[in-house]
């Protein structure tokens, strides 16, 4: 592997809109509230930026195409501003745009930010959109929680686990996230949950019922980075780095070839072992503080513990019943409430991660804060279960 | 000789209980309640003339694959396209090579047996090879009508030829009488019907014994030889009237089906001799009329060859292959008889490259993928690059059916958020035997008997309506196979 990106840019300030059906909020003041933080957080002038990476995913129902929507909402100096779209992880990638940028030298001070607007389509869940000219012609019409649902029936199947034990352990990961998202003001979602009521709710698409799926909100997050000599001369102390970016696409196997059994996701055991090589960690489950997975549906956290190799494989049930990804376990999961509390503005979560990691490590997470974090993960996937984009990110101390 | 040398047909699952439906027209209609026991087959919400008419083709096709077939003749008065072959889009469902001949034959209840009269007709000049016949009907009827209660979907196939021959062509009569029972006027959706009791006496009751007797006289065959008489009418008694006015035996009049699987329009006829014809033994003669602004006489004479012949699913298989419909609002909302609240969901513009539609044709209408040459995996759809991580090869696939290969559920939801007709949504991952899989929606599947592990067939469906614009797109769904409960219930 090439050297990688450990160490090499900084993390010098960040922010993070309040989550929720902003009804009386576009695009552009998501943009700024988030901005505002960050830049304030940074302590520079906005004109130092010297090139932004905008992350937005379904931007027909809000935005629209382009650089534009944030070179005008945050009237950049006509610097390169690119958008970026990978489905989930979009926010992911415009890390990586900054990050690299920074990185190569090409720039000093980047900013990278992901907003979505999805609460302008009238009706709750993900937007419809068209898929393509061919694929819309043969995928099959499937839904996210449909597509992510499948999971289930075919771990179930590998591991021999009776139905409603797998639901008991979905059922702890809501829980659970609610438990942390009751804690943080920015979350959509604040209140605390049982396990009747997620046993007990209506069914979206079996065996996930509404409690089993993260809500869909509006959002924003940005974070600025530049080199950690830069950050140094500016007088930041105790600095945040990122360790590791990676990115893992799917390219039809999962989908055409009879290799994959359904029940895990390739994408995210590759991604997440490149990543630890890249962060030159080799004990994840004992060396990683935090997670912040992408839980867009409770099944899709309980066996992405497992891709993530946290937990030994078919082991992600019993590290779940047991609490070990509580805010009190072994390794917090979701502590500031996840796509289950925060909603998946789709262009926004993946910064939005990073932000909970980066006040952690500042010791700035209020009530949910932990102890002592060193090195937090960040994880998206866009897709579906059987082809998906997958990033993993990890950030830490300064030679953690 | 010339005669049949095929046949099978096609009857949707879905049998509406007549109950329902004279229990929620009764109140308006009160007729209708003298029709309120027993059923009438449906098409599911994704289920058309096509559709229906690909399956029975199917039917007739799979146990004799390597039959050279040279036309298909296929007869409806509901054809879902007024101006794109339906016979072509059946032709390509089937994987038939393109070098044949397709022909659409509407606009009478005759539509199935003039096709088939024309195919006999064209069958003399045949090296070998054999033409499909279809027929098949799903007709739409306004809340309450009677029709509603006499009328069932279905479809029925026949194949014909001069060698193989099943049941040779003794001869046909026809006669065309401008007689308007009933008719539909362009773009109008349902049939405008005249008295019941003048059709009956005036139309049917001269009409038909006329052209049979005529056929019998003409052909030289006498009554008492017939041993099958099809004539196709839900009216009480008419059918042995039609008997004892052409001197064959009331024993030998086949059963319409009223109440179990209804009229189905032009492909009734059809649909009652395939049916005949599994039963049939050598030496038999069967006499089918078809009436429609006059009169289609066709007499066989079964041959030993039926003796050997092998049926698939059949009439009667897919008779058997029954689910009972209890809701009447369901029905209604899948023939679009109600105003119905779908949900933004549903707005979706499923409007359709037609230039796409037409490269990818072989893969979205006859389920055609790909087999690599160099490492033989087989893969759906086929692409420029091999799918398998140890082969990758370029350019390395030759087409590949999926359409008949047995496939098993790998993973599967019931999805209550996407739009569709019929929640919930059934899809998930399907694996075929020898390879190839893909992520396919499921039809015809009952809520909590879908598992992994489970045998599906595929068939050809609606996947979306193009409402704006009259189009519909057709795709290929796994249809959980009847006979085999999940082996797991995962």
């Amino acid at each position: 592997m090439a050297n990688g990106i450990r160490d090499k840019v900084a993390i010098i300030g960040m922010g993070c809109s309040k989550f929720g059906e902003r009804w009386d909020c576009d695009a552009e003041d998501l943009m700024v509230e988030a901005f505002e933080e960050c830049i304030e957080d940074a302590g520079i002038d906005f004109k130092e930026i010297q090139a932004a990476w905008l992350a937005t995913a379904i931007e027909e129902i809000h935005v629209g195409k382009g650089g534009l929507p944030l070179a005008f909402a945050l009237r950049l100096p006509y610097i390169p501003v690119t958008r970026v779209e990978n489905f989930c992880a979009s926010g992911s990638e415009a890390l990586r745009g900054a990050t690299y940028a920074v990185a190569s030298g090409a720039c000093d001070i980047a900013l990278a930010l992901g907003v979505e607007k999805l609460k302008d389509t009238g009706y709750g869940g993900l937007p419809q959109r068209s898929r393509g000219s061919l694929n819309s012609m043969w995928w099959a019409n499937y839904s996210a929680p449909g597509s992510f649902a499948q999971l289930a029936s075919a771990y179930r199947a590998k591991h021999g686990i009776d139905a409603a034990e797998l639901k008991r352990a979905m059922a702890h990961i809501s829980i659970k996230s609610h438990d942390n998202g009751a804690k943080n003001p920015k979350a959509h979602l604040q209140r605390q949950i049982t396990e009747e009521q997620v046993l007990s709710a209506p069914m979206v698409a079996e065996p996930l019922g509404i409690y089993d799926c993260c809500g869909v909100s509006d959002g924003a997050a940005c974070a600025i980075v530049t080199t950690p000599e830069i950050a140094k001369a500016m007088g930041k102390k105790d600095l945040i780095t990122v360790k590791a970016l990676q990115l893992s696409v799917s390219n039809g196997i999962e989908a055409g070839h009879n290799s994959w059994d359904g029940s895990y996701f390739m994408t995210a055991r590759i991604a997440s072992k490149r990543a630890y090589e890249e962060a030159g960690i080799r004990n994840p489950r004992e060396e990683i503080s935090l997670a912040e997975v992408h839980d867009c549906f409770s099944i899709t956290e309980l066996v992405t513990m497992e891709d993530l190799h946290l937990s030994p494989e078919g082991g992600a049930v019993k590290d779940v019943l047991d609490g070990f990804y509580d805010s009190d376990g072994g390794l917090p999961c979701q502590i500031d409430g996840g796509l289950k509390c925060f909603g998946h503005p789709i262009g926004s979560s993946g910064l939005r991660m990073i932000y909970e990691l980066y006040l952690q490590m500042q010791g700035r997470a209020g009530k949910r804060q932990v102890s002592n974090p060193t090195l937090g993960l960040t994880h998206n996937l866009g897709g579906a279960p059987h082809q998906n984009v997958c990033s993993v990110a990890i950030i830490g101390q300064m030679g953690a | 000789m010339v005669g049949l040398t095929g046949f099978g047909g096609y009857v949707p699952r879905l049998r509406l209980s007549r109950k329902s439906a004279a229990d929620a027209n009764g109140w308006i209609q009160p007729g209708v309640k003298r029709f309120g026991k027993g059923e009438r087959s449906i098409c599911n919400w994704d289920e058309d003339s096509v559709t229906m008419a690909v399956e029975a083709a199917r039917d007739c096709l799979e146990e004799q694959p390597e039959r050279e077939i040279a036309s298909i003749y296929m007869g409806s008065t509901t054809f879902p396209f007024q101006d794109r072959q339906n016979a072509g889009i059946v032709a390509e469902a089937l994987n038939l090579d393109e070098n044949l001949s397709t022909v659409d034959i509407g606009a009478s209840q005759r539509a199935g047996s003039s096709a088939l009269g024309a195919a006999l007709d064209a069958a003399k000049g045949l090296d070998g090879q054999h033409i499909l016949v279809l027929a098949s009907d799903a007709r739409r009827t306004r809340a309450g009508a009677q029709d509603e209660m006499i009328f069932g979907d279905g479809a029925a196939s026949l194949m014909v030829g001069n060698s193989g021959v099943l049941a040779e062509l003794v001869g046909r009569h026809s006669v065309a009488i401008d007689f308007v029972d009933h008719y539909r006027g362009e773009n109008r959706a349902y049939d405008y019907n005249w008295e019941e009791r003048w059709i009956r006496d005036e139309g049917i009751l001269k009409i038909v014994p006329d052209a049979i007797n005529a056929a019998l006289s003409k052909l030289g065959v006498s009554p008492d030889t017939v041993n099958t008489l099809i004539v196709p009418s839900a009216m009480k008694r008419v059918p042995s009237k039609i008997a004892q006015m052409t001197g064959i035996a009331e024993d030998a009049l086949m059963q319409s089906m009223d109440g179990v699987i209804g009229e189905t329009g032009c492909a009734h006829p059809l649909l009652m001799l395939s049916l005949a014809l599994e039963n049939a033994v050598a030496g038999q003669v069967i006499v089918l009329a078809s009436f429609g602004q006059g009169c289609d006489v066709l007499i066989f004479k079964v041959t030993d060859a039926i003796s050997s012949y092998k049926k698939k699913v059949g009439v009667s298989g897919y008779i058997a292959r029954r689910r009972e419909e209890t809701n009447y609002g369901k029905f209604m909302a899948f023939n679009d008889l109600v105003v119905q609240e779908k949900g933004m969901r549903a707005e979706l513009d499923n409007q359709t490259a037609l230039t796409q539609l037409y490269r990818r044709r072989d893969m979205l209408n006859g389920l055609v993928g790909g087999e690599c040459e160099k490492c033989g995996t087989r893969q759906f759809p086929r692409s420029r690059v091999c799918v398998n991580p140890n082969c990758n090869e370029r350019n390395s696939q030759k087409p590949f059916v999926f359409s008949n290969v047995p496939a098993k559920i790998m993973t599967w939801s019931a999805d209550h958020l996407t739009y569709c007709p019929d929640p919930p949504l059934h899809y998930g991952m399907i694996q075929f035997e020898g390879g190839g899989r893909f992520l396919a929606n499921f039809t015809d599947a009952d809520v909590g008997k879908v598992g992994v592990g489970q045998d599906v067939r595929m068939m050809f469906r609606i996947k979306d309506f193009d409402n704006n614009r009259g189009f519909r797109r057709y795709f290929w769904k796994a249809v959980p196979a009847m006979e085999k409960e999940a082996q797991n219930n995962g």
